[in-house]
This record gives structure tokens, C-alpha cells and sequence, in this order.
């Protein structure tokens, strides 16, 4: 099945019974999906007349409670940031898809990862974060989806599913998982419902007594910091014994796995650690990783974003090398393995 | 086992279905498979092309760096993927589009005349699935009852589309087994 395809399914069985967006490659597939399978199930489809409309869309169904979501591509996603900032000021779930293409500006619509530190920062204005999870494979958009709503839910903030031309396009067998039953998620007793009988319920942003404002952002820090304590994911591929380690996630993940095999076939002990949530950044399993390996190397389809983190995470205590290819190259197995082998020559590694 | 395969040929000669039902054949068989399509503006006027990796074990790229086999469909499909083909792969070409022949002298070449076949068989653009019956025949990559019912289940909504590819598929089969299609 189709990756654009696969995050709509999951999406569809997670509960999400509202989707609203507006067109954008490569991620069209996704909407389609959605506007044929969302009115079999009694879901609503709304293709709206802009970005910065269809963001405001979500804020209304995310308040009155529904599980809802929207998708697009950088340029798309850039247009969303104003609403993605309101969704995490005000404290409301959604999940939102961004099939990262070429950029800066209108780009192109190759693969790419250049909206790392966009998705990772928070993206719009003021102190907040949305939980990233970066699927690497088919299985892996139709589970990190399905989570993305119990997540949403949970921690009560927005969340972004960050892939790209390549995950979207790509066909891969899948296994989905159980239909919910919306009936019964659980409930949501701050959602704006109609107060007739209760009390009022009051969702937003604009507080202007400095004091709760501080108040509210601290709030905020206090569930990401949670998160962080019990969010995080990663996976790691023979990492136990390698002498260099490639970091890497989504699409140039597997790319690096490929990689990582054939540098393995000519006896060169290379291992691969790929965050699964970009944040939060699996920092303290990669400062494992590090008590064992001394050489890093960070490959992105990107100029070098994700390798702040990497620094960041390792402070100086081991070498990171970066390698990236930004604007939308893709660039095979061969490639990668050629430049840890060179790695290896140089550094005098093993 | 990792076999990949690399599909190319003009939008609109049916080198994405081929992949896609080659891709679906390998699921029904239960093995691991991705299969990446080129998309957007390299699809009009140009070649499309798609990469179907088949594996008993995890897939890690679906991006090949030296295919194992590449399936040629017309003319500038050649002059692109002729330099990237492992050493030793096997190459088929559609003779009735394709003139001229690679330079490589270490890579297997099959030919078999795909639109003329179909044309015979009264269905034009049946040409893809001439040339998947030659490829399996050839490269025994799917058991040929698992393309069949791969083709049942995509087609299965246009009954006449799926019996006609059903025997083209035939044909392009028996083609390359009675007339080995080398070069």
C-alpha cells in the first residue's frame, strides 16, 4: 500500500473522523484517500480554500473534541505554523502530517529534510514543542499514525508526523490494526460541548497578566518535560559492537541501514542509531551508544540539522562527522558506504 | 536473497503496473518487498520508472544502487539505467521501441518484441504485461501463479483489462521460453 495511502487508514482506525487540508505534492495521495474512505465511516472532509484555513478547521474540531487531522508539505506546513502555535498554546491534540519536499521557499517536490529544526523548534511563535515521530518505513507510518492520536489525546498537544516524497510514494505490505470504536476513546471533559446544564469551559491563548502567562508557559514546560521522560523512541542496529555509528532517521535511515550492511560485508563494524522521535531527541540512549563509540556520523537529506542535536547530545565527548544532501537528492547505499569507508581510512578507525 | 529490479520506460506504457503487479505477486508469496515509483515532473515526456527490491529478509533500502535487473521500454530508459546495472544483471528490452543496444558487455540481455505481441494479441497496451510474463520466465523471481493471482486482485474490478493482461502475460512467457529471447 501507498505510504500516503497507509498514514490515512491508520489515521481513519485510530478515530480521526475529521480531516481538513488543502493540495499540495507530494502528499495529495493522502487527502484523496480521506475525501473517498472519511464519509463511509460518517467522518467529515472538508478541502479548504487555504492552508491557514484548513489549520483553523482543525483548532475548531480539536476544541469540540474530535480526533482530527491535517497534511501537507513544507511549503504548506509553513503557512500552518500560525495554528500549530495556537494549538499548542491553547493546549489542544491534532496530528499533523508533513511530507517533507526540497526547500528553501517553493522548492521542489523531491524528497527532503530540511523541515527538521521547523518541526522540532515548534515551528510558529513562542515557548512550545509538538511531538515529532519520523516513520521509516510502511509498518512504521501505519503504527507511529495510530499512536500519534492516543498521543495527541494524552499529553492534550498537537503532534507531527514528519516523512517525505519518498515514504509517501512508496509502496510497502502493511498490517493495520484494529477499527476503533469512537464511542468509546476516552472522553475529553475540558472539550467545548455545549454548556447547558455545566459550567462553562474556556479554551485560550490570550492571557494578558504576564504572571499566568508565565504561569501557562511554565505549565507547558512541565508536560514537555514529561514527554520527554516517556516519549521517547529510537532504534538501534548493531550498535553493540561497532566502531562507527550513523545517525540517521526516516528516508536516509534506511538508506544508512543499506549502508551499514554493505560496509558490514567488508569487515568495517558499523552500526546505525535512528531516532524515531526527533523530539523528543533520544538523548540519553545515544550518550549510551557513545559511552562504547567514539566516531559518529550524521547523514541527513539536508544541509545539517539533526547533527545539532547529535552535538548537543554527545557535548564535545566524541567525533561527529555530517554528511547531508539537501534540495531533494537522494542518494543510494553506495554512496553513504563509500564516505564510511573513507571515514574509516581517515580516522584510522578500527 | 535481495533482488532489485529497476522498471523504465515512457508514462503511459504501463512500467509502474508492471512493478506494482511484480510487487503484489511477491507479497502474495509472503516475501518482503518495497516498491518505490518515480513520481511528479520526471513523469511527463520523460522516462518513469519504478524499483521493486524483493528480499526473504528485511528490506533496508528501497533504493538501488546497482540493480540486479533492469526492464527496459523504450530508448532513453537505456541510456539512463544501462550504466547503473550490477555486474553480471540481466537487462530486457523491448525491441519493438528500443534501437539501440547497451554498450556493457558484462550484464545478460534479453529482447523480446512486446508491442508487436500485444498488437497480435489485439490489445496494445497490453505491451507491460507481455514483457513481465518474459521477465519471469526468465528470471524466476515469482512463481507465475502468484503474478496471476497478483493481477486477479488488482484488476479485479475491471474484468476485461484483467483477462486480457492474464494472457498476455502468457504470451509473453511462452515467447521466451520457446524463442529464449537472447540476444
Amino acid at each position: 500500500m501507498r505510504g500516503s495511502h497507509i498514514v490515512a487508514e491508520a489515521a481513519l482506525r485510530a478515530g480521526c473522523r475529521y480531516y481538513f487540508g488543502y493540495p499540495i505534492t507530494p502528499q495529495n495521495e493522502l487527502p484523496e484517500y480521506m475525501s473517498r474512505r472519511l464519509p463511509e465511516v460518517g467522518g467529515v472532509f472538508v478541502q479548504a480554500e487555504s492552508e491557514i484555513a484548513s489549520i483553523n478547521m482543525v483548532i475548531g474540531a480539536s476544541m469540540a473534541g474530535a480526533r482530527v487531522m491535517t497534511s501537507s508539505s513544507s511549503p504548506g506546513i509553513s503557512l500552518k505554523q500560525e495554528g500549530i502555535s495556537y494549538l499548542g498554546g491553547l493546549e489542544l491534540p491534532a496530528v499533523i502530517v508533513n511530507m517533507m519536499r526540497g526547500g528553501p521557499g517553493l522548492g521542489n517536490i523531491a524528497p527532503s529534510q530540511s523541515d527538521y529544526f521547523q518541526a522540532t523548534r515548534g515551528g510558529g511563535h513562542g515557548d512550545y514543542r509538538t511531538i515529532v515521530l519520523a516513520p521509516a518505513s510502511g509498518q512504521e507510518l501505519c503504527d507511529l499514525t495510530y499512536k500519534a492520536f492516543d498521543l495527541a489525546d494524552h499529553y492534550r498537544t498537537p503532534v507531527l508526523i514528519l516523512a517525505d516524497g519518498m515514504m509517501g510514494q512508496m509502496m510497502e505490505p502493511v498490517r493495520f490494526p484494529v477499527l476503533r470504536d469512537v464511542g468509546k476513546l476516552p472522553r475529553k471533559p475540558w472539550a467545548i460541548t455545549g454548556a447547558k446544564g455545566r459550567k462553562s469551559h474556556f479554551i485560550r491563548s490570550l492571557i494578558l497578566d504576564p504572571g499566568q502567562m508565565e504561569e501557562h508557559n511554565w505549565k507547558l514546560m512541565r508536560k514537555y518535560e514529561q514527554i520527554a521522560d516517556a516519549e521517547v523512541r529510537f532504534e538501534s542496529f548493531k550498535t553493540d559492537d561497532a566502531d562507527l555509528v550513523i545517525v540517521a532517521f526516516g528516508t536516509a535511515a534506511r538508506i544508512a541501514k543499506a549502508a551499514v550492511k554493505r560496509a558490514r560485508n567488508e569487515g568495517l563494524k558499523v552500526g546505525l542509531f535512528r531516532p524515531i522521535t526527533l523530539w523528543p531527541f533520544p538523548k540519553k540512549p545515544l550518550q549510551e551508544v557513545a559511552k562504547r563509540v567514539k566516531h559518529f556520523f550524521v547523514f541527513e537529506l539536508n544541509a545539517g540539522q539533526m547533527v545539532e542535536d547529535v552535538q548537543l547530545a554527545l557535548s564535545g565527548q566524541s567525533d561527529v562527522f555530517f554528511y547531508g544532501r539537501p534540495g531533494g537528492v537522494v542518494p543510494n547505499p553506495a554512496e553513504i558506504s563509500r564516505i564510511v569507508s573513507r571515514q574509516f581510512f581517515q580516522k584510522e578507525i578500527g | 536473497m535481495l533482488i532489485k529490479t529497476i522498471f523504465a520506460g515512457f508514462g503511459g506504457q504501463g512500467v509502474l503496473s508492471m512493478g506494482y503487479v511484480l510487487a503484489y505477486a511477491a507479497m502474495v508469496e509472503g516475501l518482503q518487498v518495497t516498491y518505490l515509483p518515480s513520481y511528479g515532473a520526471e513523469v511527463r515526456g520523460g522516462t518513469a520508472n519504478c524499483t521493486v527490491a524483493i528480499s526473504n529478509e528485511e528490506i533496508a533500502s528501497p533504493i538501488a544502487s546497482a540493480p540486479d535487473n533492469v526492464v527496459v521500454m523504450n530508448n532513453p530508459s537505456l541510456e539512463k539505467f544501462q550504466h547503473q546495472i550490477l555486474t553480471g544483471g540481466v537487462m530486457f528490452i523491448n525491441t519493438n521501441l528500443v534501437e539501440s543496444r547497451p554498450v556493457r558487455g558484462d550484464i545478460v540481455l534479453y529482447e523480446i518484441p512486446c508491442n508487436d505481441l500485444a498488437h497480435d494479441l489485439g490489445s496494445d497496451q497490453s505491451a507491460n504485461m507481455v514483457m513481465l510474463g518474459g521477465f519471469i520466465e526468465k528470471t524466476g523471481l515469482v512463481k507465475m501463479e502468484s503474478v496471476r493471482s497478483a493481477i486477479g486482485d488488482v484488476f479485479k474490478e475491471k474484468k476485461k483489462a484483467k483477462e486480457m493482461n492474464l494472457k498476455a502475460l502468457d504470451v509473453g512467457f511462452d515467447y521466451m521460453r520457446n524463442n529464449g529471447g537472447k540476444a
